[in-house]
């Protein structure tokens, strides 16, 4: 069936596997119809799809440096925008964006803004560049362009901050769907998340990790748009729900106007069960301040830019033009997914707060929403909750709350979707949370084997022996992830949106300005990484324990501090010291044309 | 001016033209956020909840094309482009 070389026939191995997958979706249904069991189908759906990730896992396995670091450098553009939309889209945008759109409406949608622009920078101002270099990591490319041990050392660690920060998220986010589907307890269920994760990266690196990636972002793809797509026509609300959901939207805004925000006293609030929200924000008026919206965004974007996990899958492609039309893939890729979000934000909202629909639950008797199934099923998995605050037995929309994640993981159910959906839904946000995390655990692993242990450690070490070292500090880095994940200390959008600030304060401008600011020198790029991740940082636990901030920048916007710093410092220190020397502004030109030898060698 | 360098103001030039776009659409336009959801929008949602539901995102997708496309123009013209591959 197949012949001749991997990579030419791509397209008919993931058409193949994306067949399979629907057959698969269609013989749990009709086993649902059968009598199986909701347990039994939620159990399928994620262990069937972790076992296609593994086999690939094992066959993508190398004992090669470039195909361990950069998958030999021959993922076609198309393929790699798969692979990178999601190694993006994290647990937090498939589980949790959807209900921050749901309570948050457009203060929120600053994130999608900043989640897809940040890839404008990268295609115009990085990627090309990068991948012309031909660096295995990011801080190959600080160390490399500026030279010396301390500041590819630096790199490092803003790198290692920023990523831990991000995949013990994501480790979490795998740990709760394990949990739920499997139906084991949480500290375990990491665990196995996290065994799941590293069969897809530790046999074959990046390479594994970008096929299982592919992989993924087809489940992911599919767990989303179809239930959106299911819900809309079976609401009447729209065959094609993007580009026909003003009536409900303009409905949800005038069901508003007629409930009001009723604002509940801090004593009733008490009652409500921790994690759970009320809908207290208008869904489609502008409810923030542009400065509010702006700093978001533009914190989103620069991180973007800056978060390595993303920039090294553009090292993949097999050339410079190949990179930049792969961003934009890249993007078109995450767009069919974020353009999705806040259609189902819409049906969801709608579904429950319009009396005039059949599962519209406000207006309704107290007594009558809580003895619907799917209310009591939530409520038991603690993302619903109604209480009679004003005593009059009717529901009213002040005194109904929700967990966010229950607009993805709920409406299926509430919109009276078969079962075989919520299985669906399950393995979705497995895909997601499992490829980013892979990216980022990779990410880490990579930049400390490769950039600490060969590159400054011991340069002589052969290819096998470093291999080792990076598997070694994959399984480590983990282990490490999945223990902090255990605790449970942040929420998963929370630490997200910290690593986008800690990346971009310590690297952006590092990355930047040694492309396209030739004088730019070693100490600069030191003090820029050192004052951006440390002040950024001070900023962060000021406003955390009290401090007022200024210029309105949050603790979700400190990387504009952070990054403002390392530009002024690394601006005022590269003119103080030396010019870098001829040989580095004459690497700086190379990697400003696309054509001829990459600056490092193909092995390195 | 050599040929490097002349590629090289090119694409800066490029590169102004994509920021100033990206600008346009990711932070100007939400200067205005208030005033601009009074208008009615395409397929009918509110114009500023549009731009963020979807006109910005597809804007951003279709820059990165032309972007990647304008360069890669550029590096034809001045014989910088690399050979065969895609």
């Amino acid at each position: 069936m197949i012949k001749g070389n991997f990579i030419d026939n791509l397209p008919k191995v993931y058409g193949i596997y994306t067949g399979g997958f629907l057959a698969f979706i269609i013989i749990m249904s009709i086993a649902e119809q059968m009598g199986m069991t909701a347990k039994t189908i939620g159990i399928c759906f994620v262990a069937f799809t972790v076992a296609i990730y593994a086999i690939i896992g094992y066959l993508s396995r190398t004992a090669q440096a470039d195909a361990y670091y950069v998958a030999g450098r021959q993922v076609p553009t198309v393929f790699n925008g798969m692979a990178t939309a999601a190694d993006w889209m994290s647990g937090a945008s498939f589980v949790a964006m959807a209900g921050g759109i749901y309570f948050k409406g457009y203060g929120y949608m600053a994130l999608l803004v900043g989640w897809t622009g940040g890839y404008v920078l990268v295609a115009s101002l990085l990627a090309p560049y990068l991948r012309k270099f031909g660096c295995y990591t990011v801080p190959d490319f600080i160390g490399t362009r500026y030279g010396g041990n301390l500041s590819r050392f630096m790199a490092v660690v803003v790198l290692t901050v920023a990523s831990f920060t991000y995949v013990t998220a994501q480790i979490n986010a795998t740990g709760t769907i394990a949990s739920v589907a499997l139906d084991i307890p949480f500290q375990y269920a990491v665990y196995v998340g996290l065994i799941s994760i590293l069969l897809c990266s530790m046999l074959g690196g990046m390479r594994g990790v970008t096929w299982t990636q592919v992989a993924q972002y087809i489940v992911l793809i599919i767990a989303y748009l179809l239930p959106v797509f299911w819900i809309s026509n079976k609401m009447g609300a729209g065959f094609f729900p993007h580009f026909m959901l003003a009536d409900e939207v303009s409905r949800i805004a005038e069901l508003e106007a007629q409930f009001g925000f009723v604002k509940n006293s801090a004593e009733n609030l008490k009652e409500v069960p921790k994690g759970l929200a009320g809908i207290t924000k208008a869904h489609s008026a502008v409810n923030a301040t542009p400065w509010a919206f702006i700093s978001l965004a533009l914190a989103m974007m620069m991180g973007t830019a800056s978060l390595p996990h993303v920039m090294m899958r553009y090292f993949t492609t097999p050339s410079v033009k190949a990179a930049r039309k792969s961003v934009g893939w890249s993007l078109f890729f995450i767009f069919l997914l974020y353009s999705s979000a806040p259609m189902l934000a819409t049906l969801s909202k709608l579904s429950l707060i319009d009396p005039s629909l059949p599962t519209g639950i406000i207006g309704k008797s107290i007594a009558e929403v809580q003895s619907i199934d799917w209310y009591q099923n939530w409520n038991q998995a603690n993302l619903m909750f109604v209480s009679d605050f004003n005593g009059n037995g009717t529901l009213e929309l002040n005194e109904f709350f929700m967990g966010g994640k229950a607009v993805v993981l709920a409406t299926p159910e509430i919109a009276g979707l078969p079962y075989v959906i919520s299985g669906l839904v399950a393995a979705g946000g497995m895909a997601a949370a499992m490829s980013t995390a892979d990216g980022l655990i990779l990410a880490i692993a990579n930049a400390i084997s490769h950039d600490v242990y060969y590159k400054i450690i011991d340069p002589k070490a052969e290819t096998a022996k470093r291999l080792v070292v990076a598997r070694v500090l994959l399984v480590v880095i983990g282990f490490a992830g999945a223990t902090i994940a255990a605790l449970e200390i942040q929420g998963i959008l929370g630490s997200v949106i910290w690593a986008f600030d800690f990346a971009m304060s310590g690297l952006f401008f590092p990355l930047v300005l040694g492309v396209w600011w030739k004088r730019a020198n070693k100490e600069g790029a030191i003090a820029g990484m050192f004052l951006g991740l440390v002040s950024g940082a001070a900023y962060l636990v000021w406003v955390r324990t009290g401090g007022s901030g200024f210029l309105g920048i949050t603790q979700l916007t400190f990387g504009i501090f952070g990054s403002a710093v390392s530009l002024v410092a690394m601006v005022v220190v590269s003119l103080m010291t030396q010019a870098p020397n001829a040989a580095t502004q004459k690497m700086v030109d190379e990697v400003r044309i696309p054509a001829g030898k990459s600056i490092l060698g193909k092995q390195h | 001016m050599s040929k490097q360098e002349q590629h090289w103001e090119k694409s800066k030039g490029l590169l102004m033209m994509t920021l100033a776009i990206w600008f346009v659409f990711s932070i100007g336009i939400f200067l205005f956020g208030a005033e601009m959801n009074e208008v009615t929008g395409p397929f009918g949602y509110p114009l500023t909840y549009w731009f963020t539901c979807q006109g910005s995102l597809g804007i951003f997708v279709l820059l990165i094309f032309w972007f990647a496309n304008r360069q890669e123009k550029i590096d034809e013209e001045f014989g910088f482009s690399e050979r065969g591959d895609d």
